[in-house]
């Protein structure tokens, strides 16, 4: 089993404990920090359960605690859980649980720290475990970094397994039948003679029992769920539109607000005139938050509406007003004091470069974005004496706990978190300042539920965008080969602007800045991947595969490039260039979905672009050909080495969603500022792909790895680079900037 | 005045301008029905007004011509319409916060042509968006729903 696997394994036990009517199966959980990370956290005194499997008379609740923003990670986790402890999912409920540090990311930290995905050296294993452990003290239970099947894969199958071997020694204890003789299906244990016991039956029994530790997970041959196709616990719901989401939450007496924040990002409030919004129907009040005014209203709409009435002068935005400050910023970035990270530096590329007759150069960028899911931002909030409630669709359960706790006033433990339903997320609800700004409006009318939902106006004004990012590129070709490949990426932090908001100092360099770039597995003669940091500009956070999502353009772009100055095939050096043989492997097998290299229809053309990220090689082909419309995407391959499918159709589903939305960002989204606002006001300024736009997308998962590994964001960043290779394939322009629109029409 | 929704007549003490989406959420508690853009860019808060799929965002309560029709008076999880069938057997579906829009604009299309080419789909739902890009599902469910229909 993977590191990730036996870092688990070690440092958590499954345990059990009596609930009410019942039993829960779960992890210790840490009550404080110990002095040394790295030795045996479990003592004595200081643990409490966390659950993962609760089963009492009424039934048996799966517990999920990483959030599930579409791409069906409920499903996954209880199909983890399900598979060891013999039930089926429609026997059960899926619960997200409520925030506990118990529940904390054990793979997001293998993504931080600065070692290859494809380095297993004893000094990358080591650090792992470091960050393992800060990311530990720091309670992170966070959704995100494609983290949700690598962190749960091993922890979730034991404890299913735990859970069942422990009822089959209540049925035993009840019956008086041998453990060795007992079976179990359909969540109930099966006796020799052929009666069944229900698990709920045996739950109270199972609750004055040792946990039984001593299991083995089942071999992956005699899998029922995982791997297979399974009906997701939550598609019932979303076919027949009585999935509620956080934006549908309804409690008696709840107030509707919205508010109007500063454009000017985290700017001031200089005053506000509110008393045209005060005389409009169904306002109750109109109330200060940080960084702006809300209204509260007996509904949302009139809510809105006074908002717009409101006369507000704001203060100047902590970052340059317009874009050509910004750009500015970032080309003035390369330099040796800026240098931030330079992790691969193979061969020597200065000398030659240096030597060489002909050096290849170009300059790449990449613009703000927004994340803009269906769903607006919102959070309900109700502020009691001695206790808190928050409903919200979040990826970051614990911090808005304990942000929540801080501006209520209230103990941590006082302040109860809801995970709801989110409409999409792409890495948007990694954020929580409209849980602070729903949490200040209730602080105004204690006991009454104030609902928080934002304009998609306001969304989009207030919107922490994915990076801006320029790259320059340097390199030499020799007899047909890539000889030296030299690329600098600018950007600021997303780790410092992200985590900053957080209250959360990030020392040392971010390894986001080259993410995408530094640790592709090519082994080029002279290979350098520089990261220069950027002052910190427009408020920026995670974008769905954050870093990589820019630096898997620039990095593979700049090597079709190269390629194609040495007059080699695309594909053939690409392969030749590889040394990783999992990574060779999907190049392999889009080169053969694709047809690589047969003939194509005149104006047509073919690109193709690999990227590791999050530890998943990923390789793309895709076909366009150029009308009098403009350009059309006709057809995509996609394969990546993902370890293992856990479920076909949720797989293929998301990684086409996810080359949805790569492309459609790619083709005609940005986000800009003019006067220190967002020039973007609604989906009609940056749409992404519509229906008509979307290609033929076909996806293979190869299972050649030893790690499983999350496939939420590593479909991205090949993306836009296999678009804008097959544009050039196709006309012979090449496109290195984004959103491409700028350069080529689209039909 | 007077709404008729889902086959049950409502009185509402409603200003004339404001949109039916919201006349719909917050003060009838249909919740089916989603906000995603306001202006008619993302067909999330799509319904039927005598059958014809139409923006609630954009049709002021004062406006509203005839009988609406939700998601929910649609087909339930009980007895779902070929539409909502279609869309669970292909697990459309990833946050599913479009998708009652998506439905309702595939519902309309169906009914009003039987056996839409790829183009008739391309057309008719193009106006809604889904940010998750479940389109290759929204397609080849359409194809189905139309076929189902054609069967009944």
């Amino acid at each position: 089993m993977s590191r990730i696997g036996k870092i688990a394994r070690r440092t958590f036990l499954v345990t059990s404990a009596a609930i009410v009517g019942g039993v829960a199966f779960g992890y210790y959980a840490y009550k404080r920090p110990v002095a040394n990370p790295l030795l045996d956290d479990l003592s004595e005194g200081e643990a409490a359960l966390t659950p993962y499997v609760k089963i009492d008379a009424h039934g048996i609740t799966l517990i999920t605690p990483r959030a599930d923003s579409g791409q069906g990670a409920y499903s996954v986790q209880a199909a983890l859980i399900a598979e060891e402890l013999d039930v089926e999912l429609d026997q059960v409920t899926v619960d997200p649980g409520l925030p506990d540090p118990a529940y904390y990311n054990t793979a997001l930290s293998a993504e931080a720290a600065p070692f290859r995905s494809t380095d297993d050296s004893f000094a990358a294993n080591s650090t792992r475990g470091v960050m393992d452990a800060m990311m530990k003290f720091m309670g992170m239970q966070i959704t995100g970094g494609s983290t949700t099947v690598p962190d749960s894969f091993e922890k979730l199958r034991l404890a299913g397994a735990v859970a069942r071997e422990t009822l089959k020694a209540a049925a035993a204890q009840q019956t008086g039948a041998q453990v060795a003789d007992l079976k179990t299906a359909n969540g109930a244990v099966e006796l020799p003679g052929g009666g069944m016991i229900p698990y709920t039956e045996l739950a109270a029994t199972a609750a004055t029992l040792d946990p039984v530790n001593d299991v083995t997970l089942r071999d992956p041959s005699t899998w029922r769920l995982i791997g297979k196709p399974m009906e997701r616990v939550d598609i019932v719901a979303k076919s027949t539109g009585t999935q509620d989401y956080g934006i549908d939450f309804e409690i008696d007496g709840m107030v509707h607000a919205t508010v109007l924040t500063n454009p000017r990002r985290y700017g001031e409030v200089i005053r506000f005139d509110d008393s045209a919004a005060r005389a409009m129907r169904g306002v109750l009040d109109v109330v200060p938050v940080t960084g702006g005014v809300a209204v509260i209203a007996d509904n949302t709409w009139r809510a809105i509406q006074a908002a717009g009435a409101i006369d507000v002068e704001w203060g100047p935005a902590p970052y340059p007003p317009k874009m050509d400050g910004h750009w500015q910023a970032l080309s003035d970035s390369f330099n040796d004091d800026q240098l931030d990270s330079q992790f691969r530096d193979d061969g020597d590329v200065s000398a030659t470069l240096d030597a060489a007759a002909e050096v290849i150069e170009a300059e790449y960028r990449a613009p703000y974005l927004a994340h803009q899911p269906l769903e607006p931002i919102n959070a309900t909030v109700l502020v009691q004496d001695n206790r808190v409630d928050v409903w919200t669709g979040t990826q970051i359960p614990r911090f808005v706990q304990t942000n929540v706790a801080k501006i209520t006033g209230k103990d941590t433990d006082q302040v109860h978190v809801h995970v709801l339903m989110m409409g999409g997320s792409f890495g948007h609800r990694l954020e929580d300042r409209v849980v602070r700004q729903a949490a200040e409006i209730a602080m105004t009318r204690p006991g009454t539920p104030v609902k928080l939902t934002y304009s998609r106006e306001e969304d989009f004004a207030q919107n922490d965008t994915r990076q801006i990012a320029m790259a320059r590129g340097r390199g030499t070709v020799r007899d047909g080969k890539v000889e030296a490949y030299d690329l600098g990426i600018a950007m600021p932090s997303v780790i410092a602007s992200q985590m900053g908001r957080q209250g959360f100092p990030t020392p040392g360099p971010d390894l986001q800045i080259v993410a995408g770039a530094w640790e592709q597995p090519f082994d080029i003669p002279h290979y350098r991947v520089s990261g220069y940091r950027a002052p910190e500009l427009g408020p920026i956070s995670s974008w769905r595969s954050v870093g990589a999502s820019t630096n898997g353009f620039f990095h593979d772009v700049f090597l079709d490039e190269l390629i194609d100055a040495a007059g080699a095939d695309p594909m053939e050096e690409r392969l030749r260039l590889m040394w990783h043989d999992p990574s060779r492997k999907t190049l392999e097998a889009v080169a053969e979905m694709s047809n690589w290299g047969s003939p194509l229809a005149p104006n047509t053309g073919r690109g193709v672009a690999f990227c590791m990220s999050f530890g998943v090689p990923t390789a793309q082909v895709i076909e366009v050909s150029s009308t009098d419309a403009g350009i059309m995407i006709d057809k995509v391959w996609c394969a990546a080495e993902v370890g293992q499918v856990i479920d076909p159709i949720m797989f293929e589903n998301m990684v086409q969603g996810g080359i949805v939305w790569a492309l459609g960002h790619a083709m005609n989204s940005e986000i800009t500022y003019s006067d220190g606002m967002v020039e973007q006001r609604n989906y009609y300024d940056a749409p992404g792909m519509r229906l008509y736009q979307s290609p033929q997308i076909e996806v293979r998962g190869l299972e050649n790895g030893r790690d499983v590994r999350g496939m939420g964001e590593p479909m991205v960043p090949p993306a836009a680079a296999a678009l804008s290779n097959a544009i050039f394939a196709a006309t012979g322009t090449r496109v290195r900037e984004m959103p491409m629109a700028k350069v080529v029409d689209f039909a | 005045m007077k709404l008729t929704v889902n086959g049950t007549e409502h009185e509402v003490d409603v200003e004339d301008d404001m949109p039916l989406l919201w006349v719909l959420r917050d003060e009838l508690n249909i919740k089916g029905v989603k906000y995603g853009c306001g202006v008619s860019q993302c067909g999330a808060c799509t319904v039927h007004i005598d059958g014809e799929a139409v923006r609630s965002c954009q049709t002021a309560a004062a406006d509203v011509w005839g009988a609406v029709t939700t998601i929910e008076g649609l087909g339930s999880p009980d007895a779902m319409h070929a539409v909502q069938t279609a869309w669970l057997e292909h697990q459309v579906a990833q946050c599913g916060y479009c998708q009652a829009g998506q439905m309702m604009q595939a519902a309309a299309l169906v009914a009003e042509n039987p056996a839409p080419t790829d183009d008739e789909i391309d057309t008719a739902m193009s106006g809604n968006l889904c940010r998750c890009g479940t389109y290759p599902r929204i397609r080849a469910a359409v194809k189905t729903a139309a076929a189902k229909l054609q069967e009944a």
